[in-house]
């Protein structure tokens, strides 16, 4: 500590490791908070649904999603990643995963919220099983928090079901 | 000469630390602030952060402690040279020669004996 570089690099090094250590204890915090997010979907209208030239279905439909999740930010978040995917069984696969509607949640304000929206992305499936599919809309999200570890959860909501017939 | 001159005499060497170097106590007192002032400004930080809830706040807070940390550590302030090391005088060391390493040569003397 006798020179001005020494005292200079000395601070330094303990500010910037005191950093880490505020960051951890702002990160560990986020393991304290209630967390209760509540989501709602309903299907109010299948717009389109036929099979594709080359044989794969494909669905749009008009959805009403209604969600909270405000319990999920802290001050730590930055930001939240929600969407909704259709998932379903097809004897191929085990689980379909379709993303249909996305959406970033910067502040907590916007984090409560109410939309009717048609699907965003296109509801197409690999191959044609969909006439009469159960299905299940699940909204997802990723917390993206200003420091320490990202992490997501899901809600699954389950009793959909597309129409027997091609309209 | 002049450089051997300049080397041994005691105010040089006082004038050097003054200007360049903290003193010991100096040193030992830096280093303590500003590891406290570090902590302090850090607990704080979390505890106005966590209480407003707003990270903003925590960030900006520790910040103005690093500054402050800086401003009152890194520049060689003057009192932290408030204790001057006192070096003898040159003549004090002709007075007390260094010990004189006697044991190897007795032990050699006894045995050639």
């Amino acid at each position: 500590m006798h020179s001005f570089g020494y005292r200079a690099n000395a601070l330094l090094t303990f500010a910037v490791t005191a950093l880490a250590f505020i960051c951890a204890i702002a990160s560990f915090s986020d393991k304290f908070s209630n967390q209760n997010p509540s989501a709602e979907i309903q299907i109010l209208n299948i717009n389109r649904f036929k099979k594709q030239s080359h044989g794969n279905d494909e669905v749009s439909l008009t959805l009403d999603i209604a969600a909270d999740l405000q319990s999920l930010f802290t001050w730590n978040t930055k930001q939240i990643f929600v969407f909704v995917a259709a998932e379903y069984e097809t004897p191929k696969n085990s689980l379909n995963q379709v993303s249909l509607w996305d959406a970033i949640i910067p502040v907590k304000e916007n984090a409560k919220f109410r939309i009717q929206i048609s699907n965003k992305y296109r509801f197409i499936d690999q191959g044609h099983n969909l006439r009469g599919k159960e299905f299940n809309l699940t909204l997802h999200w990723h917390v993206m928090p200003k420091t320490g570890k990202m992490f997501a959860d899901k809600i699954v909501m389950s009793g959909y079901s597309l129409p027997d017939a091609y309209r | 000469m002049s450089v051997k001159n300049v080397r041994s005499d005691p105010s040089s060497v006082k004038l050097g630390f003054t200007r360049f170097e903290m003193d010991w106590q100096g040193q030992k007192l830096v280093e303590q602030l500003m590891q406290i002032l570090l902590v302090i400004s850090g607990v704080v930080a979390v505890v106005v952060g966590y209480a407003t809830e707003s990270f903003r706040t925590m960030m900006l807070i520790y910040a103005g402690g690093v500054v402050l940390t800086t401003l009152i550590t890194v520049p060689n302030w003057p009192f932290y040279n408030l204790h001057h090391l006192k070096w003898l005088d040159p003549s004090e060391a002709e007075k007390h020669p260094k010990p004189q390493v006697v044991v190897a040569s007795s032990k050699k003397k006894f045995s050639k004996k």
